[in-house]
C-alpha cells in the first residue's frame, strides 16, 4: 500500500557540514532581540493575585506572636498566610533536597535574617507591598551563629535540633548529619599514608584560604506562579532550572501523586544555580491551595540575598614536598558556611571535598570536608558546586610551595599533574583527560617564557596561572523524546532548561546530526512535567553529557523506526538506508523525503514517530570512611586560566588587564557558544574575586542591592579577554562531548591572587581581592598596619 | 493604601495612538506589561542601576522601573518590540544575533535600546565611547565583549 514517491537523486547531492560540531546561532536569536522570548517573569493569569513575602528581622530566636491585623484591614488585601495557615494544609511543610529542614513559611523559629514568615496575597501588588510592611512579628531572640569554623565546634548555638535527611538523590543517600551539631554533613576521603607521606616530606606548607558570600544576581529575579488545573491538580509556572525535581517535591509536600503536579518554566533570565530545587515553587503551590486564585510572587533584587549565596569557606590546606618538586602528601579541610538550610549545600561539600586535593597525583590524601549550619541565608549551588572555593585554596598554596623550591610554578604544576590512567585521590583512574594540552595552552597564550616587566613606581604589574578540576556530578537520569511529526518537521522534548546556555540550540544540533536534518529546522519543546521526560536537573555542567547522550538516543530510535518505515516502503533492507538532507536515502540512490515516509505509512500527512532515550552513567558510591570509588564521576572537568594585572600600591586597587580561560570541552557541539560560555564565567569569577562580596552586620545584608553590591559591569573587563577552548574527545560523552559551563569559574581567583603576589610580593588569602583588603596587607607586610575602622 | 490618585494618559507607543488608565504612582513597566503585554522592558534591580527596564521616551532612555508613567503622557515611547519594520528587525537587532551578543536575553532589550540612542547621537562612536555609553547596563551573563562588537559593526557601516 504504499504511496511514497521515488525520487530519483539530484546529480550533485552536496552534504551539508556536520550539524554538531559547528557554530550553529541560538535558535531563539530572534526572539531574544525583538521582545518576545518567553519568561515565567511575563506570565500573568487572570484573577491573578500578588504575594509579597514579609521576613524575619532577626537571625536566631522564636516566633512570639505574628499580629497581622493592620495588613488583613488594609483595603484590597486578599489574605495574609502564615507558617500554620500552611500546616494546615501541608502537616509537614519542610522541604528541601538534601535535608527536609526548610519550613514553606517560618514554623516556631526564625533562623536568618530575611526568612519568609508570611505571605500578604492582594490583587495590586503595591497593596500587597505595603500590607507585608505591616506585619508585626514579636520574637524572643536566641543566640545566633555566623562563622562556619565557630559553628562547627561543641558548645556553638544549635541551628536546627533535629536533623531531617531527604534521602532523595543516591549520592546523598549516606547523609546522616549530626544531631546535637550544626554538621550537616562531613565527608572524607582518604588514600595511601597521610602520616608517612608528611614524615618523607622535605618541606611542609601549611595555610587556610578564606573567602566571603557572594550571589547569583541572575537578572530575572525569581518567580513563580501558581493555579488550580481543576479541584485536585496543580500548574506551576517557574523560573527554575528542576521542573522535575518541584514536581517531585511539591508533590511529596502535598501527599498527591505527581501526575496531579505539572511544572513548567521557559527561558530563563539567568540561573547560576540559584534556581535549583525548591525556592519559591512550595510556596506560591501552598497560597494557591489556600485560596483557590493563582498566584504570583516575583522577589525584588534585595530579595534575592536573601534566598540563596554561594557558599562562604574556610579551606585549610597542608601539603607535604621534596626538594624536587615532587607532592608527596596532602591534607585538605574545608569547612562550608551552608547558612540557616541546607538546600544543596551537603552536595556541594561532598563534591567539591572530593577534588579539593587538586588536579594532581599524590600517593597520600586526607580529604575533610564538613557542611555547616550557621544563621545566615542558605548558602546552595552557584556555578561550580563549591569547586572555585577549594581551587582559590589549593592553587593559592601550589604558587607558594613553586616559588618556594624556586621552581617555574607552570613546571611545578607539570611535575605532578595527574595524567591518563593515573588514580585520582578517590582511587578512580584517569580517563579522557589531558592536563599537559591545558598547560601548554596556558603557557602559549600567556607568553609565559617571555620575560615580564613588573614595572616600579606604584603601579606594579604581575601575573599568574592556577589549573583546576571538577567530578561532573553522578548519578544522575536523563530522558527525551524526539518526535517526529507528519510534515517530517521535528520536535525534541527534553526537561533541559535554557538559561543562557544554549542548551536548545545544542539539543536541537545532536538530534539534526542523527537524523540529517538541520538544526535549525528543529524546535526544543521548553521543559512542562505533563509533557517532556524526566531530567535531574540542569545544573553542574551535565546537561550536554547526559540529556545530550539521551537525545542523541531518542533520534536513533526515531531513525530507526524511520528508516524500517522507509524499508517498507521502498521495498528494501534498512542498512541500504541512510538519513540526509531530510530525506531517507538508499544506497541505490533512491530517496524519499520524511513526508512522504509518513505518508507512506499513514496513508496522509499524519502519525508520528516517537523515538525515546534514556541515559544514567554508570557510578559507584564512594566508601564512606575512605571516600574511594572506581567510578566517581562520568567524566573529569578540567581547566586553566592565566592573568596579568596591575596594583596600586597606594591605594590597593588591582586592575586586571589580561585574563585567559582555558576549557577543555571534549569535542566541543558548538565551539562559538563554548567559548563564551568559558568567558561568561570568568567574568563572573573575576568579579567574585575582585570585589563581589556581601557584607555581614549580626546576620544582616548590608550591600542588598546593586547599588552597593557591585557586579561587573563593561568598565571593570580585562581588555584582554578570551575563552580557549581545548578538546580532548570523551569516548561516551556525545559526539565526544563535556560539559563546560562551570569550567571557567574554577581558576580565575587564584590566577589573579597568584598574580597580586607575583606584582607586590604579598599573599592574600582571603578573597575578594578588595583595595582594603590588599593595602591592608600590603602595609602588614611592611609593618606599618592600617588600623580597624571599628 | 494611600490615597490612589488614577488618570488617563495618551501617548504614542511603538508609532501608534495608545491611551491607558494608570495609577500616578504606576511606573512605565508595569503599565507597558500589563496594558499593553509589551514584555522588552523588564524589571530586574528595580532601582535605576541596570538597564533591564530600557525604553526611549521622545528619544531619550529612561529606566522605566523608575519612570512613572504619567510622565509619557503626550510623548513618543519607543520599546524593543517597535524598533524593527513588520517584520524586519533593525540593524541593530541584526547585528546583536550576528555577533552572538546575548546568552540568557533577559538584558538584551535594555542594550539594544541604549545602542539606539547612541548611534542616533553619535553614529560612529569608538570602542571607548560604546563602553562608557553602555556602561549602565549590566550582563550578568556577561557577554559584553559580543556587544560592544555587535555595536562597532553597525557604527563602521
Ligand atoms: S530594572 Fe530598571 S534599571 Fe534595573
Ligand atoms: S544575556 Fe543574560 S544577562 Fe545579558
Amino acid at each position: 500500500m504504499s504511496s511514497g514517491k521515488v525520487i530519483e537523486p539530484p546529480p550533485e547531492t552536496k552534504r551539508k557540514p556536520g550539524q554538531v560540531k559547528r557554530s550553529v546561532r541560538r535558535l531563539e536569536s530572534k526572539a531574544k532581540v525583538d521582545g518576545s522570548a518567553e519568561y515565567i517573569h511575563n506570565l500573568s493569569l487572570p484573577g491573578m493575585l500578588y504575594g509579597k513575602i514579609a521576613r524575619s528581622s532577626i537571625p536566631h530566636g522564636k516566633i512570639r506572636s505574628i499580629d497581622a491585623a493592620a495588613a488583613l484591614a488594609l483595603e484590597g488585601v486578599h489574605a495574609v498566610i502564615t507558617g500554620e495557615d500552611v500546616r494546615r494544609l501541608i502537616p509537614d511543610p519542610y522541604y528541601g533536597p538534601a535535608f527536609h529542614d526548610q519550613p514553606i513559611l517560618a514554623l516556631e523559629k526564625v533562623r536568618y535574617v530575611g526568612e519568609p514568615v508570611a505571605v500578604v496575597l492582594a490583587l495590586d501588588p503595591h497593596v500587597a507591598e505595603e500590607a507585608a510592611d505591616l506585619i508585626a512579628v514579636e520574637y524572643d531572640p536566641l543566640e545566633p551563629v555566623f562563622d562556619e569554623v565557630a559553628a562547627a565546634k561543641a558548645g556553638a548555638p544549635i541551628v536546627h535540633d533535629i536533623l531531617k535527611p531527604a534521602a532523595t538523590f543516591p549520592d546523598l543517600k549516606h547523609l546522616e548529619g549530626q544531631s546535637g551539631t550544626n554538621v550537616a554533613l562531613s565527608s572524607r576521603v582518604r588514600r595511601g599514608d597521610l602520616e608517612r607521606g608528611f614524615q618523607e616530606s622535605d618541606q611542609i606548607f601549611e595555610h587556610t584560604f578564606r573567602n566571603g558570600k557572594v550571589i547569583h544576581a541572575a537578572l530575572e529575579p525569581y518567580v513563580t506562579v501558581a493555579e488550580m488545573a481543576g479541584p485536585d491538580a496543580l500548574t506551576i509556572h517557574t523560573a527554575s532550572q528542576s521542573p522535575s525535581f518541584v514536581r517531585s517535591e511539591v508533590s511529596r509536600l502535598l501527599g498527591w501523586p505527581e501526575n496531579r503536579v505539572r511544572v513548567r518554566t521557559a527561558f530563563l533570565g539567568g540561573g547560576f544555580g540559584g534556581k535549583l530545587y525548591i525556592k519559591l515553587e512550595a510556596l506560591v503551590a501552598a497560597c494557591t491551595l489556600l485560596v483557590r486564585k493563582p498566584v504570583r510572587i516575583a522577589l525584588t533584587m534585595e530579595e534575592q540575598f536573601y534566598t540563596i549565596t554561594k557558599h562562604g569557606a574556610t579551606v585549610r590546606v597542608k601539603t607535604g614536598v621534596k626538594n624536587d618538586g615532587r607532592i608527596l602528601a596532602r591534607e585538605v579541610e574545608t569547612w562550608w558556611n551552608g547558612g540557616a538550610y541546607a538546600d544543596i549545600g551537603p552536595r556541594v561539600a561532598q563534591k567539591s571535598g572530593l577534588t579539593s586535593s587538586g588536579p594532581y597525583d599524590i600517593e597520600n590524601i586526607g580529604i575533610d570536608s564538613h557542611a555547616i549550619y550557621t544563621n545566615e541565608p542558605p548558602a546552595g549551588a552557584l556555578r561550580g558546586f563549591g569547586v572555585s572555593q577549594v581551587v582559590w585554596a589549593y592553587e593559592s598554596q601550589t604558587d607558594i610551595i613553586a616559588r618556594a623550591l624556586r621552581i617555574d610554578p607552570l613546571e611545578f604544576r607539570r611535575r605532578n599533574i595527574l595524567r591518563e590512567g593515573r588514580p585520582h585521590a578517590t582511587g578512580m583512574l584517569m580517563s579522557d583527560i589531558d592536563i599537559d594540552a591545558i598547560l601548554d595552552r596556558l603557557a602559549e597564550r600567556m607568553d609565559w617564557d617571555r620575560p615580564f616587566d613588573h614595572g616600579s613606581g606604584p603601579i606594579r604589574r604581575g601575573r599568574g596561572i592556577a589549573i583546576g578540576m571538577k567530578a561532573c556530578v553522578a548519578p544522575t537520569t536523563s530522558v527525551a523524546m524526539v518526535n517526529i511529526y507528519g510534515d517530517g518537521s521535528c520536535g525534541i522534548c527534553c526537561s533541559t532548561v535554557d538559561m543562557g546556555q544554549g542548551s536548545d540550540t545544542a539539543m536541537a544540533q545532536i538530534a539534526a546530526e542523527i537524523l540529517g536534518l538541520s538544526a535549525e529546522s528543529i524546535r526544543v519543546i521548553h521543559p512542562d512535567t505533563d509533557v517532556t521526560p524526566y531530567d535531574m536537573a540542569t545544573l553542574g555542567s551535565r546537561s550536554t553529557y547526559h540529556m545530550g547522550n539521551a537525545v542523541r538516543r531518542a533520534a536513533e530510535d526515531a531513525r530507526t523506526q524511520l528508516l524500517r518505515m522507509a524499508a517498507t516502503a521502498l521495498k528494501t533492507d534498512m542498512e541500504e538506508l541512510e538519513c540526509r538532507d531530510g530525506a531517507v536515502i538508499a544506497r541505490s540512490g533512491a530517496r524519499m523525503t520524511i513526508r512522504d515516509v509518513m505518508v507512506a505509512r499513514f496513508a496522509m500527512q499524519a502519525g508520528n514517530i516517537i523515538g525515546v532515550g534514556s541515559f544514567i552513567p554508570p557510578y559507584e558510591k564512594p566508601d564512606h570512611d575512605t571516600g574511594q570509588s572506581r567510578q566517581i564521576t562520568p567524566f573529569w572537568m578540567l581547566g586553566g586560566a592565566g592573568a596579568e594585572i596591575e596594583v596600586d600600591t597606594e591605594t590597593g586597587r588591582i586592575r586586571v588587564t589580561k585574563l585567559v580561560n582555558v576549557g577543555d570541552a571534549g569535542s566541543a557541539i558548538n565551539p562559538e557558544i563554548v567559548e563564551r560560555q568559558l568567558i561568561g564565567a570568568g567574568t563572573m569569577q573575576f568579579g567574585f574575586t575582585v570585589f563581589e562580596e556581601m557584607i555581614f552586620s549580626e546576620g544582616q545584608v548590608l550591600n542588598a542591592s546593586f547599588a552597593d553590591y557591585k557586579i561587573p559591569g563593561m568598565l571593570d573587563l580585562p581588555h584582554d579577554l578570551t575563552g580557549e577552548l581545548v578538546e580532548v574527545p570523551h569516548q561516551h560523552g556525545p559526539f565526544g562531548a563535556k560539559g563546560i559551563g562551570e569550567t571557567g569559574m574554577f581558576c580565575v581567583s587564584p590566577a589573579i591572587g597568584n598574580a597580586l603576589y607575583d606584582a607586590i610580593e604579598v599573599r592574600v588569602t582571603e578573597m575578594p581581592l578588595t583595595p582594603e583588603r590588599v593595602l591592608r596587607a600590603l602595609r602588614e607586610a611592611k609593618d606599618q598596619p592600617l588600623g580597624s575602622d571599628e | 493604601m494611600t490615597k490612589t490618585h488614577r488618570r488617563t494618559i495618551r501617548f504614542k507607543l511603538n508609532g501608534r495612538p495608545a491611551i491607558a488608565e494608570i495609577g500616578t504612582h504606576e511606573t512605565l513597566v508595569e503599565v507597558l506589561r500589563r496594558d499593553f503585554s509589551l514584555f522588552g522592558a523588564r524589571e530586574s534591580c528595580g532601582q535605576g542601576l541596570c538597564g533591564c527596564c530600557t525604553a526611549l521616551v521622545n528619544g531619550t532612555a529612561v529606566s522605566g522601573c523608575l519612570y512613572l508613567a504619567a510622565f509619557v503622557d503626550g510623548a513618543e515611547v519607543l520599546t524593543v518590540e517597535g524598533l524593527g519594520s513588520g517584520n524586519e528587525l533593525h540593524p541593530i537587532q541584526q547585528s546583536f544575533i550576528e555577533n552572538c551578543a546575548f546568552q540568557c536575553g533577559f538584558c538584551t532589550p535594555g542594550f539594544i535600546l541604549m545602542t539606539k540612542e547612541l548611534l542616533d547621537r553619535h553614529p560612529h562612536p569608538t570602542t571607548d565611547e560604546i563602553r562608557h555609553y553602555l556602561s549602565g547596563n549590566l550582563c550578568r551573563c556577561a557577554a559584553y565583549p559580543d556587544i560592544v562588537r555587535a555595536v562597532k559593526a553597525i557604527a563602521e557601516r
